[in-house]
């Protein structure tokens, strides 16, 4: 009898190209002298916990491949490509080139049918990936040395009422959960997304000048705060039943759905989340959280 | 705003912003008849003497200002984010280089936050390289991009547009305007059968009509449906239009639903050209209306 797959982690992992930037990657076209060094801090510490444990591949939720007609699933075994950033070029012009796990996207595309999630199988090779997974991909894992999978975020679930939307996520997370299990595979969740997400709308001469960073407002830091919090104590229903006041008075990312389907996919956890580190970047609330189940096979 | 005594732009476009034109005319007859609306506005921009095709897309969004294509040819293997099975857009394009620069300075000049952006490989959207590759395909006139600020209002919009007009007017160049906007932008919820297509909703058939109507009759002021629609492009039209002291009316030329999406192809410009053709004349087939249940979307 073949193993029963599972989840064994989560990660709230965001994506501001400010971060590759930073880092000065030689897959990155832009070279940066500092920036941002308490966030990418926390993405070392996040590496190193991703060190400890034993996993297959990623799935990754990216608000920047947005799609309207349901949930679109990258299943081509190698992409690569030149991702530049359309709102920060100047910053973010990255070569990348990744492998991606097929069986386990289409396993998933199988899983979306049964529970009457409209799915779809991106097969076309010429296809950019978005700059949202490539950036928490690179930053949660360098080397690229484990494969992706790519979920296009369904923006109509946000359009109508937070209700359309947690429901949405609800079955795609149950999906995403049964896919896994009868894959026999170890994987990691990643919603790449921000919290709080008023962006300044004007940038310094210096992209890299820290004495202009903060945060947009202080109820954003606020909002930003509390939800943290929240996550650090506990019970995720706690939190989540906040979301759409949070997206509505944050301009919050997590409306794209990324945690809820990532807590739907992890049967909601009731322990406490790691948070690795918080930062703002352009005004934007970010932070490296964890979720890992106490019985996640460790290295 | 002048060069002799000749208008620098008299003549604009809508267009829509979808593939499927371009990709499969033949899977659904209002695609084909899209594509053929685009071949007339190709013919009539050949027959132009505009020096330069100036494109507003909504579909290509900004957050930092405003942002104004100056590759002098960009080129791409381009796929769409949503249609990706329908197919690969390989393009290369021709860019008014000279123009970009001089608009991006006006843009600045009258306090706005503009930048040129010279990227290789940096993404064109869905809507422009439509366009471009089908009512210009040759690049037989150079193109100067827009993006769509999502915080400036219309104020800022016409200020953009008034930068538009001084550059070209420093310059002595004519243009041809084109807005690229889907008018109601609700798709259909599920994978659907393209020879099944229709507009999503009565209420959103009935807008579009609406709008048609207003723009048929140069009177976009009285367009009260405003939360439904993106009017950026619309104001950025209109602005280049009035800073030049003209009143415009317009032809649509199709209507046709893609993806349950509203497209329409409408020629504008300071007198009506040719026959006019009222939306309520074209041959469309109106849908039985839809009752939008939200608890039947999942």
């Amino acid at each position: 009898m073949s193993k029963k797959g599972k989840i064994v982690a989560g990660f709230m992992a965001p994506h501001p190209p400010h971060l590759v930037y930073a880092e000065n990657p030689p897959q990155n076209e832009p070279k940066a002298v500092c920036g941002w060094e308490t966030l990418r801090w926390a993405y070392e510490g996040l590496r190193e916990e991703i060190k400890q444990i034993e996993f297959d591949s990623f799935i990754v939720l990216s608000p920047h491949w947005r799609t309207f007609i349901g949930t679109h699933i990258l299943a081509v075994p190698k992409v690569r490509g030149l991702s530049v950033d359309p709102i920060f070029p100047n910053l973010f012009r990255y070569h990348y080139d990744m492998k991606v796990d097929v069986e386990l996207a289409e396993a998933l595309h199988e899983a979306g049918r049964r529970h009457e999630v409209p799915t779809k199988l991106m097969r076309n090779p010429d296809f950019r990936v978005d700059y949202g997974t490539i950036v928490t991909g690179h930053l949660v894992n360098p080397s690229w040395d484990k494969p992706i999978v790519s979920l296009s975020c369904n923006c109509v679930s946000s359009s109508y009422n937070p209700d359309i939307l947690e429901k949405g996520m609800y079955k795609l997370g149950i999906a995403t959960r049964e896919a896994i299990e009868k894959s026999g595979k170890k994987v990691i969740l990643l919603a790449s997304l921000s919290l709080s997400h008023q962006h300044f709308t004007t940038e310094g001469s210096l992209p890299e000048d820290m004495s202009l960073e903060h945060v947009s407002s202080h109820g954003y830091y606020m909002w930003d705060m509390k939800m943290l919090t929240l996550m650090k104590k506990g019970p995720c229903k706690e939190w989540l039943k906040l979301i759409p006041q949070f997206n509505k008075e944050a301009i919050a990312e997590t409306n794209s759905g990324g945690l809820n389907w990532m807590m739907a996919a992890m049967n909601y956890p009731e322990y406490p989340a790691k948070i690795h580190g918080y930062g703002n970047v352009i005004g934007t609330g970010n932070a490296v959280v964890s979720w890992i189940p106490q019985e996640a096979p460790t290295i | 705003m002048n060069i002799g005594s000749e208008k620098i732009i008299n003549r604009a476009y809508l267009l829509p912003g979808m593939p499927q034109p371009l990709l499969t005319p033949e899977a659904h007859p209002g695609y084909g008849k899209l594509r053929k609306a685009y071949e007339k506005v190709r013919e009539e921009i050949l027959a132009s003497d505009a020096d330069v095709i100036l494109i507003y897309s909504e579909m290509w969004t900004s957050v930092i200002g405003h942002q104004i294509q100056a590759m002098p040819e960009p080129s791409l293997v381009y796929v769409d984010e949503e249609f990706h099975d329908l197919g690969t857009i390989p393009y290369q394009f021709k860019i008014d280089v000279s123009l970009a620069e001089a608009y991006n300075s006006e843009a600045q000049k009258r306090g706005l936050h503009s930048r040129t952006v010279a990227y290789e490989g940096f993404p064109m959207d869905t809507g422009t390289v439509v366009a471009l590759k089908l009512i210009n395909p040759d690049n037989r006139i150079p193109a100067v991009i827009l993006s769509s600020n999502i915080y400036s209002d219309s104020a800022e919009t016409a200020l953009l547009a008034q930068a538009g007009l001084a550059a070209l007017e420093k310059q002595g160049k004519k243009a041809i305007a084109i807005i690229i906007s889907n008018l109601s932008k609700n798709m259909h919820h599920q994978f659907i059968d393209p020879k099944e297509d229709h507009i999503y909703s009565s209420m959103d058939d009935a807008r579009n009509r609406e709008l048609l109507k207003l723009l048929e009759e140069g009177r976009l002021d009285q367009f009260i449906h405003q939360d439904h629609y993106n009017l950026k492009p619309f104001w950025w039209m209109e602005a280049l239009m009035r800073n030049q002291g003209l009143a415009f009316s317009g032809e649509t030329i199709e209507y046709a639903p893609v993806s349950g999406c509203g497209c329409a192809v409408v020629s504008m410009s300071q007198t009506a050209i040719g026959k006019r053709t009222p939306v309520e004349s074209l041959n469309l087939e109106k849908k039985q209306a839809v009752t939008l249940n939200v608890q039947e979307l999942y």
